[in-house]
């Protein structure tokens, strides 16, 4: 075991993982973790905690995930290369570590113009597959990136990355996920999925060069509750790709939320026939509570025992 | 080549506010070729800030010199005696012809009419664009001649982040398209049949070549006297 983690453990016995995303308040509010750790609780085997989202500030990955180990979640911090150089990475690193964080997701973050400060600096000392090799590196080889010795705790993570089958170039969209793998990536969440067949011609690409046997591919699921979301998504979110017919039905549902779970239901069914995908990462974005009555439906309850 | 863009009237109107006869001073270098402050844009602005004085009852005089170019201490002594006259000088040189003045009349006010963008080109009639950062380690020989350093928003050296869709980058908007630069890498490296060269896990940058590490320096010891 490299972490010993729940998610390593379900994932590496080959059973079917469950994730689910826990966004911290734009606040100093622990009640609102420890009421959101509460739909998940028991439910699934690892809680992402978002990292400023949107470069929204919000309460820190780092210490919402405190709150929510302390509810009995295991929670997977979001690290973005955004905001954080390699000192401050890795410093926060081994303060998650020591307070019990054993999986850890490294992404690149969406660029500050999204959020509430579009006026900051942003960093970048690090992509996100250097930082991958990077916190592989603390871990496995017990060395800082600079070469300097952890000469004992190292911080032994889990370590996620993410993939978008649905950005451009697509035919390099498999071959960022093989450095993503070889940069020392476990596990992948993928953006979420709405467009299936691209999805299953990406997966078809990814058994192919066998990199499904290097990391354990997660596949990304988003409940929506109206057409107007899926409009927003296709209009404003880059890299996004929403067919027209799942639009078309949502428009035509009398009620859109039960639809909504309706539709997420069936592409959780769809996804596990894919070969190659070995677990479900759910983005319930801002309707967490619905995550425990999805996953009743998809029967992905009682989470295996490890 | 530098390419600068002119600040807006009235914040250059507020930097010359107490001064009654100025030096407006040009440039013949970048700053011409891109339009924003050679000696034609250089008597421009000079004419518009003595008219706007004039309306409000405050004359300005204005001495017009434009040297070949304004980085370079030999290029900027002759005009002398004329700066010495002038209460400061209003430079619409980029940032680095303002400072050499700044140096060499150590005695005198220099402000800057300009804002000095990047390192670039013009793509078209009319438009520039930036192509370099000057971090001090060039990667385009495995770019395909296109830089991630200067036109990626987010630097990355490993290929596109998530955001890069049809061609353009995630900052992009409707009315400022930006194009995603490891799309073009990606292209221009499967036109040569190098896109092996985005197969290679690349390493982190060591960021002492760029701006982090204090001012920079070039020495070229056989020229120095």
């Amino acid at each position: 075991m490299k972490s010993g983690s729940r998610l390593e453990k379900v994932l590496t016995a080959g059973k079917f993982a469950v994730t689910s995303e826990l966004g911290p308040p734009p606040s100093a509010d622990g009640d609102a973790i420890r009421k959101k750790a509460e739909f998940c609780l028991g439910k699934v085997d690892g809680i992402n905690i978002t990292d400023n989202q949107t470069a929204v500030v919000r309460m820190s990955s780092i210490g919402a995930a405190t709150i929510a180990i302390s509810c009995g979640l295991e929670p997977v911090i979001q690290m973005v290369c955004r905001d954080r150089n390699r000192i401050a990475m890795q410093s926060d690193i081994l303060g998650a570590a020591a307070l019990g964080v054993k999986n850890i997701l490294l992404l690149s973050g969406d660029h500050q113009k999204f959020g509430n400060h579009p006026q900051s600096k942003n960093v970048y000392d690090l992509d996100s597959i250097q930082l991958i090799s990077m916190v592989k590196g603390m871990r496995d080889e017990k060395k800082f990136q600079s070469g300097d010795p952890i000469k004992d705790h190292e911080p032994q993570m889990f370590i996620g990355a993410v993939e978008n089958p649905f950005a451009d170039p697509f035919e390099f969209r498999v071959a960022r996920l093989a450095k993503k793998a070889e940069a020392g990536a476990d596990f992948i969440q993928t953006q979420c999925i709405f467009d299936l067949p691209k999805f299953t011609r990406w997966m078809e690409m990814v058994v192919k060069q066998g990199i499904h046997k290097q990391v354990h591919i997660m596949a990304g699921m988003t409940p929506v509750r109206s057409a107007k979301a899926l409009h927003y998504m296709k209009n404003e979110v880059a890299g996004m790709s929403i067919p027209d017919e799942l639009i078309k039905r949502m428009e035509a549902a009398k009620d859109p939320k039960e639809e909504g779970v309706a539709i997420c239901v069936e592409m959780i069914a769809a996804v596990r026939k894919i070969e190659g995908v070995a677990g479900i990462h759910l983005m319930p974005i801002g309707w967490e509570s619905i995550a425990p009555v999805l996953l009743e439906k998809a029967g992905l309850l009682p989470r295996p025992e490890v | 080549m530098i390419v600068a863009d002119r600040k807006p009237l009235d914040e250059i109107l507020r930097s010359v506010a107490g001064f009654k006869k100025i030096m407006v001073m040009g440039c013949g270098g970048c700053v011409t070729v891109c339009l924003s402050g050679g000696a034609k844009s250089a008597e421009i602005l000079a004419a518009e800030i003595r008219m706007s004085r004039q309306k409000y009852g405050n004359p300005i005089e204005t001495v017009l010199n434009t040297p070949e170019r304004q980085c370079e201490h030999e290029f900027i002594d002759a005009p002398k005696k004329e700066i010495d006259e002038a209460e400061a000088v209003l430079s619409t040189a980029c940032g680095v012809g303002v400072q050499a003045m700044a140096e060499r009349y150590p005695d005198k006010v220099v402000v800057p009419a300009l804002n000095t963008k990047f390192m670039g080109y013009p793509t078209s009639h009319g438009l520039w664009e930036e192509r370099c950062a000057g971090c001090g380690d060039c990667v385009l020989e495995w770019t395909g001649g296109q830089c991630p350093i200067a036109r990626c928003a987010k630097k990355l050296l490993n290929g596109p982040c998530g955001g890069s869709h049809s061609g353009l980058c995630e900052v992009s908007t409707k009315e400022n398209e930006v194009p995603c630069v490891w799309q073009l890498i990606h292209d221009r490296l499967t036109r040569l049949g190098k896109l092996d060269n985005l197969k290679v896990v690349r390493a982190p940058k060591d960021w002492r070549t760029s701006t982090n590490a204090g001012q920079r320096k070039v020495r070229f010891e056989e020229a120095e006297i």
